[in-house]
């Protein structure tokens, strides 16, 4: 039986908020904002949850990289199931320009140390729409452009999640409660060997252009002509 | 077919308070166009669409004050409006007049999760705010099927197949901002307060919830939330007679079962729903249900549950504890009003609304079945049982004036048929603009005349929302 499934949760904006640029245009508002878990982290969550469930797992540790905040996105995936949390700490700076990169060495890094034999992620890439442990290896069918597929791999694995892959559950309140006694254990980036200098620079963050109100035309003339008018044709 | 008047328009005491209207809202928040108009004179019920002459978008309570001010000044009609998703054609401008469309007040303000109680604005529907406290382990529960407004929900005092566990709004409104149709904002429970109980002074707050927008606009609700159970199970079950559905779930509340849900399905909306959907129900009456709490008294819930349908002759009883499969076996439930509609293509549906004393509920559903075979009328019933609440779902060409007609006799008979029973003809849509004089009925004229003197008092000039409710 596979031994420990590590899944990480970011700590994003709320996908109800509407986003707003800062004035200087250095980045998103974040200050008084409203976050919560991303929802495809919820969704890997909820996955590595059901394989314990179905004792396919023996642990799930939620992992997130950040300030002090993202605890409440690691109470968060324990009130939902995972056994125990890790908080990678980053802040400031560094937090500011904490990149996939960066990220990815950390996972990796956490993945070895805690001898975890499957990485459940939120999606980027290809995605599983199910997963089932069969032995030691894990068969995953993913959507591709042309359809499903199936394939069968060896642990140690990276999954990513689609958003068909389930539904998650609510953490109710009396699992918030006890997830309380779960513990979260903090490691800094240095400790796992990791180096956060980052090869990218943000210049700018600008909001996308307004949309502008179409134009109603009675004729065929009248498009071509307007069409010609804008330099489209 | 619109019945709006293009003079009423043109009269210089509208201009002058569109005039002003924009000088408040500016004129993103004021908008005169027929489609912004027809919109907001319709909701979900078959009455036809009455638009506003003008539709106003304020975004703070101060802003909503001035312009009631500017609607009293210029004796105005006011309507406020929140998803429109209301069944008894609540928001229906029958004198014109301006529409207050809430939508752009949509915060979630203050939340006290150890307080269990969160401070909403009339935008947040009922789904948003649940999405907004997924994290806190907390919900509100009243569920009324739409994706309703929960200051509109409060306005037609909602409920819904929870409230045989959680109560309607009436039990879970704490405390309401309301602002009057002469613009005074009043707290019904002084402003920011929030305990759980209290005896001070006149119950305000339960006056306005029910009140259907006739006595002032709600701009600010604080709600009363609950913890998210630990888990649920749903379970389905079939039975030979109503008789003994009924017995059931009466039997179910005296064992004291903690029920969440109980929901009734009529054989003929089984059969509505097999075809719909594809199942194979057994096509006699059916009891839906859903259990919440711990993992451990949830068992014990399902099996006295399940001994005392067994005991009034029921049977096929599936019950179910992850998502998915609960889903499955609720679909019927959740597809009735699809169901019904998928009976005859091309017509439409009206649903009833009566609420009995639970021992007269299988002599009311038996008389009303043999009405609907005797008058040719297509009408699957569900019920919220637990609470005596139950719904025809009338199936009717509107096209078809002889049908119409009966389906709107049919309801006056069933209305005095619960009426005789000591129930009430609207167990949680509403008044609105059809039910008025069944009100009357219902009452009496003593009430009545207190009913009336409350709204003189608070609306003397019968602005607030015009022919609606008395």
């Amino acid at each position: 039986m596979a031994a420990r499934v590590l899944v990480g949760v970011k700590r994003v904006i709320d996908y109800a908020v509407k986003i707003r640029v800062k004035p200087d245009n250095t980045g998103v508002v974040t200050d008084g904002v409203k976050h919560s878990m991303n929802p495809f982290c919820e969704i890997a969550v909820e996955e590595a949850v059901r394989l314990k469930e179905k004792k396919l797992v023996k642990e799930v540790v939620a992992v997130s990289c950040g300030p002090q905040q993202v605890q409440e996105t690691i109470r968060t995936a324990l009130a939902m199931g995972a056994d125990r949390g890790i908080h990678v700490e980053v802040s400031g700076k560094d937090y500011d320009t904490l990149g996939p990169l960066q990220v990815s060495k950390i996972l990796a890094a956490l993945a070895k140390k805690e001898e975890a034999s499957l990485v459940i992620l939120g999606k980027q890439g290809t995605f599983a729409s199910e997963v089932t442990i069969d032995g030691d290896k894990i068969k995953v069918i993913r959507e591709i452009d042309g359809g499903l597929e199936t394939i069968k791999i060896n642990m140690p694995a990276v999954v990513t999640a689609d958003l068909r892959l389930n539904t998650p559950r609510y953490a109710t309140l009396p699992n918030i409660m006890k997830a309380k006694k779960k513990k979260i254990a903090s490691v800094k980036p240095g400790e796992l060997g990791v180096d956060l200098t980052s090869r990218l620079e943000v210049l700018r963050v600008e909001e996308p252009a307004q949309r502008q109100a179409g134009v109603k035309v009675e004729t065929v003339e009248d498009l071509v002509g307007k069409l010609k008018e804008a330099g489209r044709i | 077919m619109l019945s709006c008047s293009v003079c009423s328009l043109q009269s210089e005491g509208l201009e002058r308070a569109v005039a002003a209207f924009r000088s408040v809202s500016g004129d993103e928040g004021v908008s005169l166009g027929e489609a912004v108009r027809e919109q907001h004179g319709r909701d979900e019920s078959v009455h036809r669409c009455r638009p506003p002459d003008v539709v106003v978008f304020p975004r703070c309570v101060e802003e909503v004050s001035a312009l009631a001010k500017i609607c009293h000044e210029h004796q105005l009609p006011i309507i406020p409006f929140g998803t429109g998703t209301g069944l008894e054609g609540g928001v229906g401008a029958l004198k014109g007049g301006v529409c207050f469309s809430l939508r752009n007040m949509d915060q979630v303000l203050d939340l006290h999760q150890e307080d269990f109680d969160v401070t909403v604005e009339p935008g947040v529907t009922r789904k948003a705010l649940n999405s907004y406290l997924r994290d806190t382990g907390l919900w509100f529960p009243v569920d009324p099927g739409a994706d309703a407004s929960l200051c509109g929900m409060a306005s037609t005092s909602a409920s819904g197949t929870n409230a045989v566990r959680y109560g309607t709004m009436r039990e879970n409104v704490l405390n309401l901002e309301v602002v009057l149709a002469d613009g005074t904002i009043i707290h019904t429970a002084g402003r920011g307060r929030r305990p759980r109980k209290t005896s001070a002074g006149y119950n305000l707050t339960n006056l306005f919830v029910g009140s259907e927008g006739t006595l002032g606009i709600l701009t600010k609700a604080t709600l009363r939330l609950y913890g998210i159970p630990e888990s649920m199970v749903s379970a389905v079950c079939s039975f030979p007679s109503v008789q003994a559905a009924v017995d059931s779930t009466v039997q179910v509340l005296q064992a004291g079962v903690p029920i969440a849900r109980i929901e009734f399905l009529d054989d003929v909306m089984i059969g509505a729903c097999n075809s719909f959907n594809s199942l194979s129900y057994p096509v006699t009456p059916t009891l839906f249900l859903e259990f919440h709490g711990s993992s451990k008294s949830l068992e014990e819930q399902v099996s006295i549950t399940e001994e005392i349908t067994r005991d009034n002759g029921g049977s096929d009883f599936a019950w179910a504890e992850d998502e998915e499969t609960r889903a499955k076996l609720w679909k019927a439930r959740h597809d009735a009003w699809y169901a019904s509609l998928a009976l005859r293509p091309g017509c439409k549906a009206y649903s009833t609304d009566v609420c009995v004393p639970l021992s007269r509920l299988p002599q009311i559903i038996v008389e009303t079945k043999e009405d609907l075979i005797r008058n040719n009328l297509t009408g699957p019933i569900a019920g919220h049982v637990g609470d005596g609440n139950f719904h025809c779902i009338m199936v009717l060409d509107p096209n078809d004036p002889d049908e119409v007609q009966r389906v709107h006799e049919f309801t006056e008979r069933l209305a005095r048929r619960a009426l005789a029973m000591d129930g009430t003809c609207t167990g949680e849509h509403g008044v609105g603009l059809g039910k008025r004089a069944l009100l009357r009925e219902e009452l009496g004229p003593m009430a009545m005349e207190v009913m009336q003197g409350l709204k003189a008092t608070l609306d003397p000039k019968n602005l607030m929302n015009p022919g609606k409710v008395l």
